[in-house]
């Protein structure tokens, strides 16, 4: 059985209404989890570029990535393991205010890459970005001082190796 | 929100204007500059400015009213099949979208060009749960190679033209645009340009020279090579280009049950069929040959069995135009992307000349096997009960090899694929990948109107005639001369075999007690006979094959035949049983 890895998708596309739709679907017809998607403009303007991070193995990634191009709109797609990108998330923990001055809390800022971005009377925001590691271990220091909210980006990623869409776009025209 | 300006690409030659023109017009003008003169539907509220715009250009657009909306996919299907044509299917909203789902499916995966057009509610009711909204885009998407909704007029000339470049080209299949009431309704200034490139689409990939190089270097080398062809070789339009290499090269070829009639029937490297009801001999060569050729066909669980167990020994070659195909199911040694109509052609003055006798003469052996364990009794039988072979041989020797045949789902598509006699390419229609019941007796319809001078059999179970059966009254309205088998074994018989055998024989709802079905087809006023002995069969055949009108014939077979040779579920296509 071949191994299964984490597998992050680039996908170019058309900025068309629909297309979620149709990409999500590749995902679910081959009962596949989608662990993290982003949607957001790309380096080209009129192109979109969609991130999703999926586990599954390398056979099934080169399958997806034939099905995924397969879409009218989509320009292409790209799957990268671990090693051949540069990625992060972002995290925002809502806290309530009579932590503010906690010294563990301050400690935990100055040692990860995080900030407070908002404070009020009752209560304050912290933003940090990092692996998912990195945030979900702030996420397990900060729970006991009760999380008013929390919530965490998808993947964004960039690749080390070229992908080529403006080339690609030429030939294309 | 679209981009649309920048992904089409138009040519400048052969523009169409006119001045404020309904959206609705301009639906139908499209139609007209695509070269379309007849479409399959069903009317009803939200696509009803459409159909007031048909009224008016009767004479230019032929439309069909069907019984059903499904019907008019598997009609437009039908037309596509024997014509190479994009085939037009129109419903209304709501159900009407939804009916068309299954046939959209069955184009989707056998490849069928195929447009439909659904009217929407308007589009400031969209979203509302309006009366007939129902979302058809969502429903649709993973089944349509390309789909749309338009919702303002001056959308329509440039996606109607992006929709038929889009179904007919590269590996074709179903487009669905979704028109809201409102821009059916709204007048703009009329401008047609045919599309003929979509940024983000490649239609039909490089050919890489090196590849073409590779696989002949492989097919020259071969002792054992065979070939698996399917309907790749008829899409891209290359059934001489593929006999021209077959005949240099002496490499005996089998057909998925999609290719059959690229090659005819009866050429002397035809092997027959490959797969769970293939024949015998390419189903235990597969295992034994050195390499395989794959020409346009997919893998398809039905053609390989257990993948674990399939053609490992052999070097495998995939001429193919979808590179996502390539290595989906059987990992290849060399991919030749392409049209299969150059590519052929490339290869060809590269591969040597050469016969394989002695490898042919293993087909035959395995041919012979099976004459006497199979075929034999399927076609000239001793028992008392009518086989469902013997009639397709009647059918052979009054067609003589030159009808469309058109088969359902099920035991009779087996047999219809297995003894069915073709001279001519895009004479078999069946559904192959969806295997949709009550696909045969529209697709019929949609032959027939395509092929007008070709005689067009439907050959259908008595399970599948009922699941479409109200298109008899299509037949009547248009008087489409199709010829209709209904071969009755008073059950589901594809399902039975798998109970009697895998099952233990628990006939779990399978036994059908039907009506009597020459009474329905009279009903229709459709000249209809019923046969059950066997001194009879022929000249019914022969009056069905006569007759200048629609005809339908429902022939009594035995209860409880089997189709064999048969790969069981799970199994290698070297353990392909006789019995």
């Amino acid at each position: 059985m071949e191994d299964i890895q984490k597998f992050t998708f680039s996908v170019y596309t058309e900025n068309n209404i629909g297309i979620l739709n149709r990409l999500s679907a590749i995902f679910l017809k081959r009962h596949f989890n989608i662990e993290s998607m982003t949607v957001s403009k790309s380096e080209i303007d009129d192109v979109h570029r969609f991130i999703f991070v999926v586990n599954i193995t390398k056979s099934q990634s080169d399958k997806l990535i034939g099905q995924l191009e397969k879409q009218i709109e989509v320009i292409r797609a790209y799957s990268h393991t671990e090693d051949e990108i540069i990625y992060q998330e972002t995290a925002l923990f809502k806290i309530s205010s009579k932590h503010l001055y906690d010294e563990e809390i301050q400690n935990k800022l100055k040692f990860r890459r995080a900030n407070i971005i908002a404070i009020t009377p009752h209560y304050f925001v912290i933003e940090a970005s990092g692996l998912k590691d990195e945030i979900d271990n702030m996420h397990d220091k900060l729970k006991p001082y009760g999380l008013l909210q929390f919530v965490r980006s998808g993947r964004i990623s960039i690749s080390r190796p070229k992908m080529a869409i403006s080339e690609l776009l030429k030939e294309y025209s | 929100m679209s981009t649309e300006t920048q992904t089409v690409k138009t040519t400048t030659t052969k523009t169409s204007k006119m001045v404020n023109i309904s959206g609705a017009e301009a639906v139908i003008k499209c139609l007209l500059e695509e070269g379309i003169d007849l479409i399959y539907g069903y009317p009803g509220g939200a696509i009803m400015p459409v159909y007031d715009e048909l009224y008016k250009y009767q004479d230019k657009l032929h439309h069909v009213l069907t019984r059903h909306e499904q019907g008019a996919t598997h009609a437009a299907q039908g037309y596509a099949r024997v014509t190479g044509k994009v085939g037009v299917a129109i419903a209304t909203s709501g159900p009407g979208a939804t009916n068309l789902v299954t046939g959209i499916a069955d184009a989707q995966i056998d490849s069928t060009p195929m447009v439909c057009i659904t009217g929407q509610v308007a589009k400031q009711l969209l979203g509302s749960d309006a009366f007939q909204e129902t979302d058809i885009i969502g429903i649709s998407m993973p089944v349509t190679k390309w789909s749309y909704q338009i919702t303002d007029a001056s959308e329509i000339p440039e996606i109607m033209a992006k929709a038929f470049y889009i179904a007919r080209s590269g590996r074709p299949g179903p487009v669905l645009i979704d028109i809201t009431k409102n821009a059916q309704f709204e007048k703009f200034d009329f401008e047609y340009k045919k599309c003929t490139s979509v940024r983000s689409y490649k239609a039909i990939p490089d050919v890489n020279e090196h590849a073409i190089n590779a696989a002949a270097e492989i097919i020259n080398e071969a002792k054992k090579p065979m070939i698996v062809f399917g309907q790749g070789v008829i899409l891209g339009k290359a059934e001489e280009e593929f006999k021209a290499l077959i005949e240099k090269a002496g490499i005996p070829s089998a057909w998925t049950i999609l290719g059959l009639s690229a090659l005819p029937t009866d050429h002397p490297l035809n092997v027959g069929m490959v797969g769970m009801h293939g024949n015998y001999g390419p189903n235990k060569l597969t295992n034994e040959c050195d390499a395989l050729i794959a020409v346009g066909m997919r893998f398809d669980d039905r053609v390989t069995g257990n993948l674990d167990f399939y053609a490992k020994q052999a070097k495998i070659v995939h001429f193919e135009i979808d590179p996502a195909e390539i290595d989906k199911n059987v990992k290849t040694d060399v991919a030749v992307l392409g049209d299969v109509k150059e590519t052929l052609a490339r290869i060809l003055p590269k591969i040597n000349k050469n016969s394989h006798s002695s490898w042919m003469q293993e087909f035959k052996d395995y041919m012979d096997i099976e004459y006497d364990k199979v075929i034999k009794d399927d076609l000239y039988p001793e028992k008392e009960g009518l086989t469902m072979g013997e009639v397709i041989k009647h059918i052979n020797e009054a067609s003589k090899g030159d009808a469309i045949i058109v088969s359902d789902v099920g035991q009779h598509q087996m047999i219809t694929c297995r003894y069915a006699k073709f001279n001519k390419s895009k004479s078999n229609v069946t559904s192959g990948g969806l295997g949709t019941m009550g696909f045969a007796l529209p697709a019929a319809i949609g032959a027939k109107m395509g092929q007008p001078d070709r005689d067009v059999v439907a050959i259908i179970g008595d399970g599948s005639y009922q699941m479409t059966i109200q298109e008899l009254g299509t037949i009547y309205q248009t008087k489409v001369p199709v010829k209709i088998v209904v071969l009755n074994n008073e059950f589901l018989g594809m399902v039975r075999q798998w109970q009697q055998l895998f099952f233990d024989k628990r006939y779990a709802s399978t036994e059908m007690v039907n009506p009597d079905f020459v009474t329905i087809a009279k009903g229709y006023h459709i000249e209809a006979e019923q046969v059950s002995k066997r001194e009879n069969l022929a000249s019914a055949v022969q009056r069905m094959m006569d007759s200048k009108d629609a005809f339908f014939l429902e022939v009594c077979v035995e209860k409880e035949g089997n189709v064999f040779p048969m790969i069981p579920s799970g199994a290698s296509v070297s353990d392909v049983r006789l019995s």
